[in-house]
């Protein structure tokens, strides 16, 4: 049976489904393996995510921080870099907002300490991206492994401080204090109350908006500027890229800049969305969730959203499960968060033969395509 | 013809060293082989010639066991063999030396040859024994190599001796040599010949494939042509001459250098002045020692020399790629040196256009479509308004389009991957983005690589017509004749030192391949 | 001063316990990277069959069946690793972090459900665990002076698996440098053609190495679980996978000199531990968490090559696949 390229909707579209179907399937088969239903599973996630009070809200709210980490994990990854740092640079983003607030908010009102928080957020974690960038580009440190070794340093920081330094006077657990009044991004459905349409309580607020600003933002860099031409070029042919007389050690901690800054901006929707201090481990795991989210929607804006909305849903679903399952607790979600990157990652070419057949039976035979291109042997 | 088709040293009585029947080999659409037959002679140096993509190389590959074929049989010294890995082809006396050494540079050679056939689970007796058996080897055949050496460490032409030598090692009694000659100088090209005919001598059957229709005359017995992935011809070397061989290779009469016409040339745009270029132990063992070299407007200065004598570096210092040491170059008047180094962006300022010898590393990026890779460098052509920060899809197709009729680049699918199109093609893609600019001077490195002969002479009517419009060209390549057939001038290097510099009248292959080798 | 000296005894005598997974997961590593197959879930290994060992040990009692299933389940992971990578040349790193998370997550969830205790495994009793072993004559030794208390304090006294491990840096050792099968692995890691057109089958030999890396990596998180602790608790790997990987870097992808850095990242761990609540005159508490966090440090600075050239096997991290 003839196999057939297939066309790029289906590449980017359908192969995504196809992954998390597998994922899903798997997970299910673990959940019944441990003598729940999976399908009674699946309907109380679907409903904790979507259905309940409040639970659209809570859905979006995580979302916007898998938005962010997906962000900074696709953009690295146009550059061929792989950011497993998103972590650490989101915490670190979040000391930023905090030594900002906490040094400027009895100084100044709390509306232009949260427009100074804001970018401080990403400058800090574009700082702390730019280190394993540098020493990629000048070096030649394999960044995976220095990121990772990053998000453990940047977790000792964040203890060594909140526990030392920053701590709030008289406290005993490892967080700042409390900002002043009013520095904190508006909540969602505060403004919606306010306006007079009835929303449900959730931490979903502003950064949202900012999350979606910054999808936007992300694709025009990419796909509509030189830099991102030469950021996409670069991930490609170091070598290209130097002939077209670019330095591509400065990409690269361009490129590492950026990412760290978006991972960065999630301690907005974490710290000055809900918490309004600085907390250990506010990250949760989020930056390696951006890393499915990354994958899922294949390095672009709009599959990233979609990613996004999907583990926000698990998360929040993730969590009723919680609450409503004895022997199930969220851990599962990791479970399927791993499944989920296996397929979408590492097994991403597993359906493609099989969906290759398919579609080569259904749509017939290739007539506009040239022939494969043989590899030709180095002579004139 | 009168006389015996067969030479003299019959080979009739013994079974055929090599028989294949009706071989066909398929990569998705491709067919590859079709329904080859070919019978090679027990001890015979026989020739197998053709295009790229004629099928050569998946040729050997199948009766190395790197492939398999589709259908078809093979026969060794007469009795049938069905053997679907490389190791039934090595146990069965079959060795190859690959265009592209298959040696693990950090390994040293004994390690190297021993890889695979070790003789026993433990290393230190399994290489200990080898090393005897290899002393052996060396006697005989004339292979001297420090079996302790690093590979990595080691010249092209020992390297490749180490890939004979794992051959020989494994008693093969089958040679399969895959374009061996590209790296080599003319001499050590002889040297090479010089063994192939002990080897001969010793009862070693040798399959030769190259393009080079010299060589291919100069040592084989008999050859065979393929085009298209079948055989065209089996001939008699001593029966047949260079220009019938090309013919058969690409089935209609091919003007062997012909396209080269004397030009009036103007004056001087480039002036290189004891330009050197320091290695990385500084002044201990320079790259570049100081040159010397000017070429004019309307001229084609080729230079010459084997792959790895500081050719690429002087390229990449003319491009702007890596600052010099020492010395400077001139582009109409304007001065680089170490202290006013200039990039690959000044140079294009300047008139500088440079076509880059490794197309699939530099010139383009594979998996960009076509239009992406014509503002590879030209990333002003894609961008408009006053910030000059967003690119236009609109703009940068339109270009292309238009650069892919000028150049008749196909298919003109400014959408395509630029992986899909042949290399051919993506050169012309090239040329046509560099020659967008309009270059007064264009650096052009190895500019037939991997390209089709049609493409080829596409090519060279291209840079000849530049160079009559008034162009000044710095053509480097391994390809001596390509050099000689385009070019003015020649110079040639070795070991980073000009050797000299030849008119064209004056250059013949003999001098100019003792000065490759570093003979003044 | 004596004190001072059976701290530092004692220290040492940690370091040991301590350094004994980073040890056997590090040899795991260099199995499977000098083969060309980059491993980031040496971590994720660890932790699943740490989980394994111990819910085995307790369902059936015998910590050698715990130590059987754990190297079994890591084998498993090892193979899904493999079959990732090699066979469908899926992104090396990806798949390990996938494995990295997966377990996270499924050793958690398959433990409520065992055992109802949080993702806890009961607490195990010392015969359902690799205990410590006296060498003969530790006690008349002690007597002596320096020696004894060297060979009572440090040597005898461990469990069967720290020796493993020692062990296992000889082994590897050995067959990687004097066996035929440890050429190959390594040919495969730095040029894979050349072990293809030699007639040897590089995707075998990756599976083999990957299997190899699976076993240690099952001993090591046995180890974890019911030797040097006494039951599975989440994340109890706490990054020692990462620090195996930096130690294997470290040591240049040698065995010998990543013993000893683990030795050395082991020693930093055991000290920190040592000096909790210890005070340096004037300045207060010792910030134990610098001392944590050094091996994250010297491993970045390693990398940044500051202290010497890291270079990994040149063919890592590649899918091989035949030219056409």
């Amino acid at each position: 049976m003839m196999r057939r390229p297939l066309p790029k909707w289906i590449d980017i579209g359908v192969m995504p489904i196809i992954n998390i179907f597998a994922a899903f399937v798997v997970a299910g088969i673990i959940i019944a393996l441990i003598g729940e239903n999976p399908i009674t599973a699946l309907s109380v996630m679907v409903k904790g995510a979507f259905v309940y009070k409040g639970a659209l809200g809570y859905t979006l709210f995580y979302a916007t921080n898998f938005i962010f980490t997906g962000l900074a994990v696709a953009v690295a990854f146009h550059a061929t870099l792989f950011n497993i740092g998103g972590e650490g640079q989101a915490m670190i983003g979040g000391l930023g907002i905090g030594i900002v607030a906490l040094s400027l908010d009895p100084l100044l009102p709390p509306l232009l300490v949260i427009l100074l928080a804001i970018p401080m957020a990403a400058v800090f974690g574009a700082i702390w991206g730019m280190i394993p960038g540098w020493l990629q580009a000048k070096r030649g440190s394999h960044i995976v492994i220095t990121t990772i070794m990053f998000n453990f340093i940047a977790s000792s920081i964040m203890v060594w401080l909140l526990a030392g330094m920053l701590m709030a006077p008289g406290q005993m657990s490892p967080e700042t204090r409390h900002f002043a009044e009013g520095v904190g991004l508006l909540q969602i459905h505060q403004i919606a109350n306010a306006i007079g349409i009835p929303m449900a309580r959730s931490p979903l607020n502003l950064s949202f908006l900012v999350a979606l600003a910054a999808l936007v933002g992300v694709w025009v860099l990419i796909w509509r500027t030189r830099l991102g031409y030469i950021i996409r070029a670069t991930g490609h042919s170091e070598k290209a890229v130097i002939y077209a007389g670019h330095d591509p050690a400065k990409i690269i901690m361009i490129t590492m800049a950026i990412s760290g800054g978006l991972a960065g901006l999630m301690a907005l929707n974490e710290i000055l969305g809900v918490q309004e201090r600085v907390i250990l481990n506010f990250t949760s795991g989020y930056g390696f969730t951006g890393i499915a989210v990354a994958l899922m929607g294949r390095n672009h804006p709009f599959g990233i959203l979609l990613a996004s909305l999907l583990f926000g849903a698990l998360y929040q679903g993730g969590a009723e499960i919680d609450f409503e399952f004895q022997t199930i607790t969220r851990e599962m979600v990791l479970m399927i968060q791993g499944l989920i990157i296996l397929f979408s990652g590492a097994l991403a070419l597993m359906f493609h033969p099989l969906m290759e057949r398919l579609y080569g039976m259904i749509a017939g035979p290739d007539s506009n395509t040239s022939p494969p291109k043989t590899k030709r042997a180095e002579h004139g | 013809m009168t006389q015996n088709p067969y030479s003299a040293k019959s080979n009739t009585k013994l079974p055929f060293a090599i028989s294949m029947s009706g071989i066909n080999k398929h990569f998705g659409l491709v067919h590859a082989n079709r329904n080859i037959d070919l019978d090679i002679y027990r001890g015979d140096i026989h020739g197998i010639v053709g295009e790229n993509g004629a099928g050569k190389s998946t040729l050997v590959s199948i009766l190395y066991g790197f492939y398999t074929a589709d259908s078809g049989t093979i026969s060794l010294n007469g009795t049938s063999h069905h053997y679907n890995s490389t190791a039934d082809a090595i146990a069965a006396g079959i060795g190859m030396v690959h265009q592209h050494f298959m040696l693990v540079p950090n390994f040293s050679v004994l390690e190297n040859i021993v890889l695979g056939t070790e003789g026993g689970v433990n290393l230190t007796t399994s290489m200990t024994k080898a090393r005897q058996m290899l002393e052996d080897l060396s006697q005989r055949f004339g292979l001297n190599v420090d079996l302790d050496a690093k590979v990595g460490d080691l010249p092209v032409s020992l390297q490749q001796r180490v890939e004979i030598l794992k051959a020989l090692f494994r008693n093969a009694s089958i040679l399969i040599l895959d374009e061996p000659t590209g790296v080599l100088t003319p001499q050590e090209t002889d040297q090479l010949f010089v063994i192939l005919r002990i080897l001969k001598d010793q009862g070693v059957t040798i399959l030769l494939i190259t393009h080079k229709l010299r060589e291919i005359m100069a040592v084989t017995d008999r050859i065979s042509v393929m085009r298209d992935g079948a055989i065209v011809a089996h001939l008699n070397t001593a029966d047949t001459c260079a220009e019938d061989i090309a013919h058969l290779m690409v089935g209609r009469p091919v003007l062997v250098e012909k396209q080269w016409h004397q030009c009036d040339r103007g004056e001087a745009v480039v002036k290189v002045s004891d330009l050197s270029l320091n290695g990385s132990d500084n002044e201990a063992n320079p790259i570049l020692s100081p040159l010397d070299f000017e070429v004019h407007a309307g001229e084609i200065f080729g230079i010459a020399g084997v792959a790895g004598n500081g050719q690429s570096e002087l390229l990449e210092l003319l491009a702007g790629i890596i600052p010099p040491s020492g010395g400077s170059i001139d582009y109409h008047g304007q001065r680089i040196d170490a202290k006013t180094p200039a990039s690959p962006l000044d140079i294009k300022s300047l008139g500088v256009a440079h076509v880059p010898e490794d197309r699939h590393a530099s010139g383009i990026i594979l998996p960009f479509s076509a239009a992406e890779n014509t503002i590879l460098g030209y990333e002003d052509a894609a961008t408009s308004g006053r910030w000059n920060m967003f690119t236009s899809p609109a703009l940068i197709h339109e270009r292309c389009s238009g650069l892919m009729q000028d150049f008749d680049v196909r298919p003109p699918n400014p959408h395509l991957k630029s992986s899909l199109f042949s290399g051919g093609n993506q050169q012309k893609l090239v040329l046509a983005r560099e020659m967008s600019a309009r270059p007064s001077i264009l650096l052009v490195g190895q500019p037939t690589r991997g390209v089709d002969i049609g493409a080829i002479e596409f090519i060279h009517h291209q840079l000849i017509a530049m160079r009559d419009a008034g162009c000044a060209i710095i053509l480097v390549s391994v390809e001596l004749d390509e050099i000689m057939s385009l070019s003015d001038r020649i110079m040639v290097m070795n070991n980073g030192k000009k050797m000299g510099i030849l008119n064209r009248d004056e250059a013949e292959v003999k001098h100019i391949g003792l000065l490759m080798a570093g003979v003044k | 001063m004596a004190d001072i000296w059976l701290q530092f005894l004692l220290t040492i005598d940690a370091t040991l316990r301590v350094s004994t997974p980073l040890i056997l997961c590090a040899m795991a590593g260099i199995f499977s990277e000098r083969s060309g197959i980059i491993d980031i879930s040496l971590e994720g290994k660890m932790l699943l069959s740490a989980f394994t060992a111990a819910s085995v040990a307790a369902l059936s009692g015998s910590p050698w069946l715990g130590l059987g299933a754990a190297i079994l389940v890591s084998m498993i992971f090892s193979l899904l690793h493999g079959f990732a990578c090699i066979t469908h040349r899926g992104n090396q790193v990806i798949s390990g972090l996938a494995i990295n998370i997966l377990a996270s997550g499924l050793t958690v969830t398959l433990g409520i459900a065992l055992f109802a205790q949080g993702g806890q495994t009961p607490y195990l009793s010392s015969a359902q665990r690799f205990s410590a072993i006296p060498l003969p004559f530790a006690d008349t030794m002690r007597q002596v002076p320096i020696i004894g208390t060297i060979y009572a304090e440090i040597i005898s006294g461990h469990n069967l698996l720290v020796w493993i491990a020692l062990l296992s840096v000889f082994v590897t050792g050995i067959v990687l440098y004097r066996t035929r099968f440890g050429l190959r692995l390594r040919a495969t890691g730095e040029k894979p053609e050349a072990v293809d057109t030699a007639g040897i089958s590089v995707t075998r030999i990756r599976y083999q190495a990957v299997l190899i890396a699976g076993l240690l990596c099952g001993i090591a998180g046995a180890y974890l679980s019911i030797a040097h602790g006494a039951g599975f608790v989440r994340e109890m790997t706490a990054g020692k996978g990462y620090i195996a990987l930096a130690a294997m870097i470290f040591g240049h992808w040698r065995p010998v000199p990543a013993l000893m850095a683990c030795l050395m990242f082991g020693f930093l761990e055991a000290l920190a531990a040592r000096l909790q609540g210890v005070d340096i005159l004037f300045l207060g508490p010792i910030p134990t968490d610098l001392i944590l966090v050094l091996p994250y440090v010297l491993t970045v600075v390693l990398l940044a090559g500051f202290i010497g050239r890291a270079t990994p096997p040149k063919a890592i991290g590649q899918p091989y696949v035949k030219e056409r």
